[in-house]
């Protein structure tokens, strides 16, 4: 590690020892590391002259604070144009120092990904992220997985209000602005768990509106891949006649049935994912792990299920408290088969 | 008429003073018009501090449900729009109003009555914003486009959410209607005092003699009367979308919502140098005074408020790198950008360089300006940080940026303007604002302000996104969160200090006389308060330092000239009241045309007309001296 590293990540520590994973200088990509070095850079440059400036203003107070005791008036200086002119030039030197480094990496993040790049769809949705992999042939929702090594383009949309995609240790964050496309590509360095949250105000459950991203190795990755592409292999007949006939239908799409709406997440492998609503009910308390507690998982689906609007303010997943109990147990044990 | 200088109170001839409220609607004084400025700025900041501290104790603790979502939102919504456009900026405007004609020798700004036409449009856009909070509990039972009134699209208002299709409520309309009128007001008071500063100069006063603080006003005119005019389209075509249907953000209809993204930051950028630049102009006055110095460089510092203003105009995009606008916009704006670190540099280390080798006295406001220079500093360089795009892609929409901005805004602006109001408020009452209170008030302002803004930049970098109204345990924000929840309250206290301050000592504060700090600018030598007329005499300026010169040398600084002078000032009038009055309803029509049909719409737009037909055919009658 590069030791102009250490002061901003000591910093840091103090407030997160516990390893966070919104936190954006702990980078897991070949995009978010060139980030940080540019900003390690920036910073260092501030910090001196954070020190010089604060320095300066509180030695001059203390030096020059009146004491009653001054003959007369002090020397009445109305300025030196070639101290003027050092600080007006001397700022070019340092700022060209970071200029050049941003204006780089600008056109080389923005520059069009190889030719063997995974290509992700992404679309915001009030309030959850739609991904598709568009090669591949599926669609999931609010759990990317994305493989180790591998030059990643996702190609951000919405059809509705503006978001944003962010997950700071991989990609940053660009918006998914109406009736555009744009671009994020990266290469993840290190499997694990990432935290990503949408970061353009999009009205009421915008702080609801999470995801995350798995990052497997190829192999690992190639094998989730396939298994998305078919339908999930232990899901019942009786298990989906629960959930048609609770109108779950009218919504969702589940691959290789006749549920085909997109108005919800695609929920063809939902017992699959770490969590649902968006991140927002997590199936474990330790998500680095990604390992899926089974009780916790049946209550979020439950809670969710019962009642969406008050888990997530304005969600257009209505209340579905008057289900009766055999017909949620059903249901929720059929998306939990969704593997 | 003209009189005499000795009987300036008969100024207007035949018609009785008004007395009492009457006194206010009609005045004319831009000193007048200054204080109400300063009371009505006064009152919406702290509405809008209010606010503040209601998003801070909901984010005190992750998982907080003191308020919903939807209340979340309406309440940050407004803390950004009520500061920025009922707090700060005429906060500077009672300065500008106030202060102005005084440094530059005039006796009042050259369209009096226009002056007060600005004030009265912009109380009425202020409070068209903020009524919803008495209407909303009242009407939300009524459902339909009464189910949300408070304004909730956060300060930039980004379209699409803005549009009919996801916000199908007044909420939106009224602040489109509040921004339009204040708009107005903004630009009206923009050329008025642009020609003021061009025309009303006292004989001798070139306009290197200017004092600094006018200096920056002029500046910011020049912004705000070019700048307006962008989020004034960008409003109207937002108006047309959502009343009549139109497409212009709408990208189903093949408009698209990036158009609204320029134009507000147009608009938004310039804005951020309206915020700045005026409290820039007070610490050039005050570090000076306090050091018993010149202002080091002045001709550098007034260059360097140019320069910014200038480039204020060419950074724009450098709101919108996440938007996706390509590399070549990217980096063109970048360094557009960093260039703008270079004048505010050279600022710094002028001011610096002023109170080096100075007598310092540190009276409040000397204190408050030298809080603004270290906290300012703070503000800028983490500003250069997202000057760079690929940085700002962590940064941008994040707790960071929030830090960022309340260091230039509050640390900046607001310590500023709090320097002016100790430093001023001599001149403008006669009495001394209370010293131990005051410096009891800078140190719980400096303390509650770092408090709560310095950990937002940790929190900012653990990745904590704004405008969420809850969080979860976990990510290492919940401490971060509470101590800027504490800094805030202690802030507040801080600030509710500083009005019972003003209150206490505007009735019984220690005399002071015409100049208690021994300053060098022309204000100083009118009474505390200045008579109605300013000056008895217009006096030719000889120096940029006129009354300091005048005391300590070596030159001249200003003399008065022989006999009596015929002093000329405009009556009191009405209209200037009527005719913002029928303005406010024109624009409001189109919300009454939303709630009770078109034609109840047309009538209310048709008496607005009638109401600013007659007040200005009147006004244009009404004679401007006997």
């Amino acid at each position: 590690m590069n030791p102009s590293r250490l002061l901003p990540l000591l910093l840091l520590g103090l407030m997160a020892c516990k390893g966070t994973t919104m936190n954006t200088l702990v980078p897991n990509s070949d995009f978010t590391e060139e980030v940080l070095v540019i900003y390690e850079r920036i910073f260092w440059w501030t910090a001196l002259l954070f020190v010089l400036v604060q320095g300066l203003l509180i030695w001059i107070v203390m030096r020059f604070k009146a004491t009653g005791n001054e003959k007369g008036e002090p020397e009445q200086v109305h300025g030196n144009t070639q101290l003027e002119l050092t600080w007006t030039v001397l700022p070019v030197f340092i700022l060209l120092h970071i200029a050049i480094p941003t204006v780089a990496t600008i056109f080389k993040s923005q520059a069009p990904a190889g030719p063997d790049a995974l290509v992700i769809n992404a679309t915001g949705k009030q309030w959850w992220f739609a991904f598709e992999y568009p090669s591949q042939g599926f669609t999931t929702a609010n759990e990317l997985h994305v493989p180790e090594g591998q030059e990643v383009e996702i190609r951000l949309q919405s059809d509705n209000v503006m978001h944003a995609f962010w997950v700071p240790q991989l990609a940053a964050k660009r918006d998914m602005v109406p009736g555009r496309v744009n671009r994020i590509k990266f290469t993840a360095t290190k499997q694990g768990l990432y935290l990503g949250q949408c970061a353009e105000f999009c009205s009421d459950s915008h702080a609801l509106m999470r995801f995350r991203v798995v990052v497997d190795s190829k192999e690992e990755f190639a094998r989730w891949a396939a298994a998305q592409a078919q339908p999930a292999a232990t899901a019942t007949a009786a298990g989906f006649q629960a959930f048609q006939g609770a109108g779950c239908t009218a919504c969702h799409a589940i691959t290789g049935t006749t549920a085909e709406a997109n108005i919800g997440p695609n929920l063809s492998h939902v017992g699959s994912r770490t969590s649902i609503a968006a991140g927002v009910l997590a199936h474990s308390d330790a998500f680095e792990s990604g390992e899926i507690d089974p009780a916790k998982q049946r209550a979020n689906f439950e809670r969710w299920i019962k009642n969406a609007p008050a888990v997530k303010p304005g969600s257009k997943m209505p209340a579905f408290e008057q289900l009766p109990p055999e017909q949620l147990s059903a249901v929720v044990d059929y998306l939990i088969s969704l593997k | 008429m003209s009189a005499p200088a000795a009987v300036p109170a008969s100024h207007h001839g035949t018609s009785a003073e008004p007395t009492g409220i009457m006194s206010w609607l009609t005045t004319v004084d831009h000193k007048k018009i200054g204080i109400l400025y300063g009371v009505s700025a006064l009152a919406f900041f702290v509405i809008g501090g209010i606010e503040g501290l209601l998003i801070r104790s909901q984010l005190a603790v992750p998982g907080n449900t003191l308020l919903s979502a939807s209340t979340y939102n309406a309440v940050f919504t407004m803390h950004g729009t009520t500061m920025i456009f009922l707090g700060v900026m005429p906060l500077s405007a009672a300065f500008f109003n106030y202060m102005m004609p005084l440094q530059i020798g005039a006796r009042d700004v050259v369209f009096p009555r226009l002056n007060a036409f600005s004030f009265w449009l912009f109380l009425f856009g202020g409070l068209v914003l903020n009524v919803p909070f008495l209407l909303q509990p009242l009407l939300s039972g009524q459902g339909g486009v009464f189910t949300r009134m408070i304004p909730d699209g956060a300060w930039v208002g980004y379209s699409t959410l803005t549009g009919k299709t996801y916000s199908p409520y007044l909420s939106i309309d009224i602040w489109i209607c509040g921004l339009q009128i204040l708009g107005i007001a903004s630009m009206a008071a923009g050329f008025n005092f642009i020609v003021t500063i061009f025309n009303m100069r006292a004989p001798g006063m070139s306009m290197l003699r200017v004092p600094v603080f006018t200096w920056m006003t002029l500046v910011v005119q020049f912004l705000v009367v070019l700048s307006f005019p962008c989020i004034t389209i960008g409003l109207v075509l937002l108006l047309c979308d959502r009343t009549f249907g139109t497409s212009f953000y709408v990208p189903e209809g093949g408009g698209d919502p990036v158009l609204w993204q320029h134009l507000f930051w147009l608009f938004g950028h310039p804005e951020v140098y309206i915020l700045i630049l005026p409290a820039m102009g007070i610490v050039s006055e005050v570090l000076p005074t306090f050091a018993r110095k010149p202002l080091f460089g002045a001709p550098f510092v007034i260059f360097s408020g140019i320069t910014i203003g200038l480039l204020g105009f060419g950074v724009w995009s450098h709101h919108m790198f996440t938007t996706g606008l390509g590399a070549a916009a990217d980096a063109a704006f970048s360094v557009a950008t960093m260039l703008i670190a270079i004048p505010t540099g050279v600022k710094i280390f002028n001011w610096l360089a002023t109170i080096y080798g100075g007598h310092l006295r540190l009276t409040t406001a000397m204190l408050f300006a030298l809080g603004f220079i270290g906290m300012f500093t703070m503000g800028g360089l983490s500003g250069i940080m997202h000057a760079s795009p690929p940085v700002d892609l962590q940064q941008h929409d994040s707790y960071f940026v929030v830090a960022h901005f309340h260091y230039v805004l509050f640390g900046g602006a607001i310590f500023g303007l709090l320097s002016g109001a100790y430093y001023w408020f001599p001149k403008m009452s006669g009495r001394f604002m209370d010293e131990t209170l005051g410096k009891w008030t800078f140190a719980l302002v400096l303390l509650g302000f770092n408090l709560t803004f310095f950990p937002m930049h940790l929190v900012g970098a653990l990745g904590m996104p704004r405008r969420i109204y809850t969080y979860e345990a976990g990510m290492g924000w919940e401490l971060p969160n509470l101590l800027e929840t504490i800094g805030a309250f202690i802030l507040a206290f801080g600030i509710l200090l500083f009005l019972v301050n003003l209150v206490r000592s505007a009735k019984s504060g220690a005399q002071a006389g015409p100049n208690p700090w021994d300053a060098a600018t022309l204000e100083w030598l009118t009474d505390s308060p200045p008579a109605p007329h300013n000056f008895d005499k217009t006096p030719t300026v000889y120096s940029e330092r006129p009354v300091w010169e005048k005391n300590h040398g070596p030159g001249p600084g200003y003399s008065l000239p022989e006999g009596e002078e015929h002093i000329h000032l405009p009556p009191p009038s009405i209209k200037p009241f009527l005719l913002s009055a029928g303005v406010t309803l024109i624009l409001a029509s189109f919300l009454v045309m939303t709630v009770a049909g078109t034609m109840v719409g047309l009538g209310v737009t048709v008496l607005g007309l009638a109401t600013v037909l007659y007040a200005s055919f009147s006004w244009f009658l009404e004679p401007g001296h006997h």
